[in-house]
């Protein structure tokens, strides 16, 4: 759950719960007893600190926790993080051998489907079950008495009282059935009778903001505890279908005083934005297998946080979290819908209690565009002043979004966080309609904030006669993004870009930049076993899963860098709830997170090897050397090259080395292991991730069409670990933001409150053909915070993506296009209005 | 429900060079075929319309949806899935050069496009980029950002070819 909040809360409310959960040293209680004390004692430890290659580099001395390792030197002086690693399980994936959900067969299993709700507002009179209960395979149906994910209302005596749950969007789960093949499933599934009173309905944000509109929830409502999917603030005042506006701006508060601030003004820009509602659409669908026993409960889950559904299921079904067991070996994706037990596994979990039998659901791609989540929309309303040097003296965005029936439709994140300006208001209000509710997805909030606020900047740099990327190294703080904007400059060819709409032709070049902003979160709840057996096997256990980003590997580097082997010769147990807790992944998190408890257990067990290996052959543990697969062994110690302890002078001498297996092979016992827990970050004030995305495009003005040429895409993540999966990442969240810019839109029908294009065809997601040329680039920046330093990338990599071509489309015509996505219909119309004012050249 | 529906087939076709025989219910797609009664789940769902590519195999060498496909089609016919792709123990460079440079991701699309992508060699073992692009036009990858997989795809066709052939490294300032 606290993945959950730090995804999904205002960036300043996260860091203040997690500075609620790390206290430092110094703030605890001076009336600590021994035991406490002894846990507590720290040392002090030089760290690399600053960005290589940048004046900036230097080192930071921290107060770190006294059991921890030494300082991680830079990546160049390290034989394997932050080396390109290929990915351990990439032959499992390539040969069909991944076992991903959908491939569990369990004896006895049963296939589930689902039956949902035709109508996008309904009460349920009745459901007849007894056909379906009686056709061929079928061996338990399951009428659902909760639905999870929607908001619910705060005062449940505001609706009258209904036997089933009220409908409140078309898709919305009703009741299931279990048999013994797909088919059978999927047939008795259409012989369920479901008797609607249909009522009225809105899906529209725009209809739903009126006076008369029909209520989505006929009082206040907020979106309750689904682990992960939960949105936006608790206790909103809400009237009719609007929740808010929340007032908020930098670190959960406004600043300053935007009347002010834009009294002071020397120029002032404003426009309105719009985004659509985006589906996560992963290649995997929404899927579980549940296997109820009288003793317990195992689910095999496509999820991104075992933990997160562990615990969801034990709330639900009054288990004891120990008596759940959540195992992911491989999944296809989730892009933040996949947390928790959900409705899918509740289903699921049901019928396998229900029929005595495992249970399989894999929802169908349909029921994965309807039910399991979306980006929210955005009408943002963005006004920013400056002085005539580009100093910014206000910023105000006002918002509406509508999270369906959901919340969490803010978008003032990059608003509040960007720039440096002493006055920042953001007021954002969620609107309720009857579509399906939103849940966290790829830096909610982000992308949609940063599409109305770099263009805006972009608009006060033409404005002002600036150079936009001028602009933002006057008003931008951040070193890293000051660093990415030189080298990503100088990599696009930044000083060729020329005025806005200057080629003459019908298709139109332009140049467009934009920026990102995240935030450093750290889930605690990070573990890791590393285990080193006499035949100098070693293994390394986490329950954290690997989403596709690549933690295996990354995780098998740590532990190699450490015991100087490859990470090859690491085993990698992890996405399994029997071993120690890990963090969920989403929020950008895991890296961050989890790295540092794998080191600091790979540092301990390493400190038991050498002591035993070192008594087994007569010498001192810290005469022994770990490297190249080899343990050396040295007349003293080799870590004192300058001189010993008195100051003399000598150079230790190696007298013999063993492979790391004959080594441990004189182990006293059979396997020796460590335990280690995040702890703390040595830094806990707040951090941020930059990222500055560069895009060349061409615009067809007869036809309307974008072409995304090139994006350059210069991230920054901390300590690399891996540069070979980072770079993916950055591929992916640039491939993703053009696909939500031009192409993807989950469209309603406002007469029918249907999706019209619920599958993969109509719904548009950027394919091959479309793909640009991207470069990534990647600084590497050190922060002394960890004793990995590691940060996060998934999210930061798609947040500017949109924006920067945005921009590229205004520098090619001249022509800006305020929403998205920016299909042909949208560019042409546009264009049209913008020659209606003479303002485009063809 | 009628007796008849429940019926099974009886089909006999070549898969993955090794000669099969299978009974199944006829209605069945080729992919629920390949996953549920030959038990090869290397073959993957994800939108059983046609749209996504994931559930590419290749029937007498070309690539297919089999999700679009029934299983009754591939009688007598030779059909080959993720999981024959590797010759005598060996992976097909393919496999080799997905798996080393990174193109498969989280992994589920990767089955579709390397089927396809061995499709593309075989017809045109020096595709150009924009050749590749279009080859795996009707594959949709949600992780990767595709470009991964035609590193991935021109490299193994070099290999193919016999030619010494490296992949573009990353980028990364302080040690480029």
């Amino acid at each position: 759950m606290a993945l959950q909040q730090s995804q999904q809360q205002k960036p300043s409310a996260a860091e203040a719960k997690t500075a609620n959960t790390s206290i430092p040293n110094a703030a605890r209680n001076p009336s600590n007893d021994e035991p406490n004390k002894k846990r507590n004692a720290t040392r002090r430890e030089v760290l690399p600190a600053g960005i290589v290659g940048t004046e900036g580099m230097n080192t930071v001395e921290r107060e770190i926790p006294a059991d921890e390792p030494p300082a991680l030197k830079v990546n160049s002086s390290l034989a394997v993080i932050g080396r390109s690693t290929p990915r351990l399980d990439g032959r499992l994936k390539v040969t069909g051998k991944a076992r991903y959900t959908a491939d569990v067969r369990l004896p006895g299993m049963l296939f589930a489907q689902v039956v949902t709700s035709r109508y996008p507002h309904a009460r349920i009179r009745s459901i007849d079950t007894s056909l379906a209960e009686r056709a061929p395979g079928v061996r338990a149906v399951y009428v659902l008495d909760r639905v999870l994910g929607n908001a619910e209302l705060r005062d449940k005596s505001k609706e009258l009282p209904a036997k089933f749950p009220i409908v409140r969007f078309a898709g919305q789960p009703i009741a299931a059935v279990a048999a013994t093949t797909q088919a059978e499933a999927d047939d008795a599934a259409r012989l369920f009778k479901v008797e609607y009173e249909p009522l009225p309905f809105v899906v529209d944000e725009d209809e739903a903001r009126k006076k008369d509109a029909p209520l989505v929830f006929p009082g206040a409502a907020d979106q309750g505890g689904t682990a992960g999917g939960g949105g936006g603030p608790q206790g909103v005042t809400q009237e009719g279908n609007v929740r808010g506006p929340v007032k908020s701006g930098p670190r959960g508060r406004p600043a300053g005083d935007i009347n002010r601030g834009f009294a002071e003004a020397e120029v002032t820009v404003e426009g309105e934005f719009r985004t659509q509602v985006q589906t996560h659409s992963a290649l995997e669908t929404h899927g579980v297998v549940a296997d109820w026993k009288e003793d317990g409960l195992t689910v095999y889950a496509s999820t991104q946080g075992t933990s997160s559904v562990r615990d969801e299921f034990a709330a639900i079904f009054k288990l004891k979290k120990s008596q759940v067991r959540v195992v992911t070996e491989f999944m296809g994706g989730g892009f933040g819908a996949k947390f928790g037990a959900g409705n899918v596994g509740v289903i699921a979990a049901q019928l396998s209690k229900k029929a005595g039998a495992p249970v399989r659901l894999m929802l169908t791609r349909k029921d994965e565009h309807l039910s399991v989540g979306n980006r929210p929309s955005s009408i943002q309303k963005l006004r920013v002043g400056a002085k005539r040097d580009g100093t910014l003296t206000a910023i105000h965005l006002f918002s509406y979004g509508t999270a369906g029936t959901g919340t969490g439709a803010g978008a003032g994140g990059p608003a509040q966080n960007m720039y440096k300006c002493p006055n920042i208001l953001t007021e954002e209000a969620d609107v309720f309609t009857h579509a399906g509710p939103a849940a966290a997805f790829r830096a909610p909030g982000h992308p949609q904030g940063c599409f109305a606020l770099e263009q805006t900047i972009d608009e006060l740099a033409e404005k002002l006669g600036i150079d936009p990327v001028a602009l933002r190294d006057r008003i931008d703080e951040s070193p890293a993004r000051r660093e990415e904007r030189r080298l990503g400059a100088e990599r696009i060819g930044w000083s060729r870009r020329r005025r806005a709409g200057s080629d003459t032709g019908p298709v139109k070049r332009g140049l467009g930049v934009a920026q990102s902003i995240w935030y450093r979160f750290v889930n605690m709840d990070s573990a890791c076993e590393v285990r080193v057996t006499q035949d100098g096997s070693v293994e390394i256990l986490s329950g954290v899963q690997d989403i596709g980003g690549g933690i295996r590997t990354v995780l098998a580097q740590v532990v190699a860098e450490e015991l100087g082997l490859k990470a090859s010769d690491i085993t990698v147990r992890i996405g399994d709830t029997a071993y120690p807790a890990g963090p969920a992944s989403g929020g950008s998190v895991t890296t961050g997170s989890i790295t540092p408890a794998a080191r600091n257990a790979a540092f301990k067990v390493k400190q038991q090897f050498l002591e035993e290996v070192a008594s087994a052959l007569g010498t001192m543990p810290e005469y022994l050397k770990l490297g190249g697969g080899q343990v050396a062994v040295f007349d003293r110690n080799p870590n004192w090259s300058d001189g010993d302890r008195q100051g003399r002078s000598y150079k230790a001498a190696p007298i013999k080395s063993l492979s790391f297996r004959q080594a441990a092979s004189r182990l006293k016992t059979e396997q020796i292991a460590a335990r280690a827990s995040r702890s703390d970050d040595y830094e806990k004030s707040r951090a941020t991730y930059g990222g500055v995305q560069f895009a060349e495009v061409a615009v067809d003005t007869e036809t309307g069409v974008i072409k995304v040429e090139r994006v350059v895409a210069v991230h920054d993540c901390g300590r690399p670990m891996n540069p070979l999966t980072v770079e993916s990442q950055i591929n992916g969240g640039v491939l993703q933001g053009i696909s939500y810019a031009l192409y993807e839109d989950r469209i309603l029908d406002r007469n029918t409150g249907l999706m019209v294009n619920p599958n993969l065809e109509q719904y548009k997601i950027v394919g091959s053909r479309e793909t640009p040329r991207i470069e990534a680039i990647l600084i590497e920046e050190y922060t002394g915070r960890s004793s990995t330093d590691a940060g996060g990338i998934g999210e930061p990599a798609t947040i500017p993506t949109a924006a920067a071509v945005a921009n590229a489309v205004y520098n090619a015509t001249g022509v800006r296009v305020r929403e998205m996505p920016m299909t042909p219909a949208r560019v042409l119309a546009a264009l049209q209005s913008a020659r209606g004012k003479g303002g485009v050249r063809s | 429900m009628t007796e008849g529906i429940r019926q099974k087939a009886h089909i006999e076709f070549r898969l993955n060079d090794e000669a099969v025989e299978v009974a199944f219910a006829p209605h069945k797609t080729l992919l629920e075929v390949l996953r549920e009664d030959l038990n090869l789940t290397g073959t993957k769902h994800g939108c059983e319309l046609g749209e996504c590519g994931t559930c590419t195999v290749l029937v007498d060498g070309r690539a297919v949806l089999s999700c679009l496909v029934l299983g009754l089609d591939v009688e007598g016919r030779e059909v080959t899935t993720v999981e024959g792709m590797a010759e005598e123990g060996r992976l097909h460079p393919l496999q080799d050069t997905f798996a080393d440079l990174g193109a498969a991701q989280c992994g589920y699309c990767t089955p579709g496009f390397l089927l396809v992508a061995k499709e593309l060699l075989e017809a045109n073992p020096q595709p150009s980029r924009e050749e590749i692009k279009e080859a795996l036009a009707g594959n949709l990858c949600r992780c990767t950002g595709y470009i991964k997989i035609y590193e991935a795809v021109e490299l193994a066709a070099a290999r193919m070819r016999g030619e010494e052939a490296r992949p573009a490294k990353e980028i990364i300032y302080g040690y480029e």
